[in-house]
């Protein structure tokens, strides 16, 4: 499986991270899920709702996920995973990830150090929960309605 | 009495692609383990291990979170529609106080 970013979502996602560091930022992937791949051509940033542990945990609310549904559906879109912000860690899955995951969404990290954005991942949480498979992904260029690629993020 | 049970999308793929499902339930609990008998690989995204509910799984009754009504123990009369939504977390850390998560 691998997962398609436009240039602004991947820029998007980059700049909340630095902006919330060195607390973790969340939002909303929104796009299209195809058989091979899934495209992600806009998301919703939403507030980190942890207030215990805002530097090292992110929490989005049912409530929340409710508005980005409705948000996705008035664009015609769905939403197919969610990104979040590893500050001064690399953008890995942690064991905490793993035990609050979905399945099917994809979950993208970007890592931010010293605030500033680094190197960005995606991840699919397994049908049994143990664990998290990598996604590859790569940069849609899209002009007057055509996609080009220009690889892989890592 | 039918009750309707909405699918998230992500657990869609675990009962046979359908974005609901009805059951005769008196109470939600009854409802949600009609649907976890008959779509079983469910369980495991819906439950722990000691067979309670996520914590990052909230269930509404017409709009109203259980938590707040009787818990699995809701009634559930014809016609109602019991909403499965997600809530999402995680971050770096390993966790240290597992509580409810909204």
């Amino acid at each position: 499986m691998k997962i398609l970013l436009s240039e602004e979502v991947r820029a998007q996602i980059r700049a909340h991270g630095a902006e919330t560091y060195p607390q973790e930022c969340c939002g909303a992937l929104f796009g299209h899920d195809k058989q091979m791949s899934r495209e992600v051509t806009a998301l919703l940033p939403l507030v980190n709702r942890n207030e215990d542990s805002p530097r090292n945990r992110f929490s989005v609310t049912a409530e929340d996920v409710l508005v980005a549904e409705r948000a996705a559906r008035e664009r015609g879109l769905e939403v197919v995973g969610w990104y979040h912000s590893h500050p001064d860690h690399p953008p890995r899955p942690s064991e905490y990830d793993r035990e609050y995951a979905w399945p099917w969404y994809s979950y993208i990290i970007v890592s931010v150090e010293k605030g500033a954005a680094k190197e960005m991942s995606s991840w699919q949480l397994a049908e049994d929960r143990s664990r998290f498979s990598e996604e590859k992904i790569e940069v849609m260029r899209v002009r007057a309605g055509e996609a080009q690629f220009e690889g892989a993020e890592r | 009495m039918a009750v309707k049970v909405l699918i998230p999308t992500p657990l869609r793929a675990f009962a046979g692609k359908r974005d609901s499902v009805q059951f005769e339930a008196k109470t939600v609990g009854e409802a949600l383990k009609q649907l976890t008998t008959e779509y079983a690989e469910l369980r495991k995204h819906l439950y722990t291990d000691d067979g309670k509910i996520r914590s990052f799984v909230n269930v509404y009754v017409n709009d109203e979170d259980i938590r707040y009504l009787a818990k699995e123990n809701t009634p559930a009369k014809d016609g109602d529609t019991i909403t499965i939504v997600p809530s999402i977390a995680g971050g770096t850390a390993a966790p240290t106080r597992l509580g409810a998560l909204r």
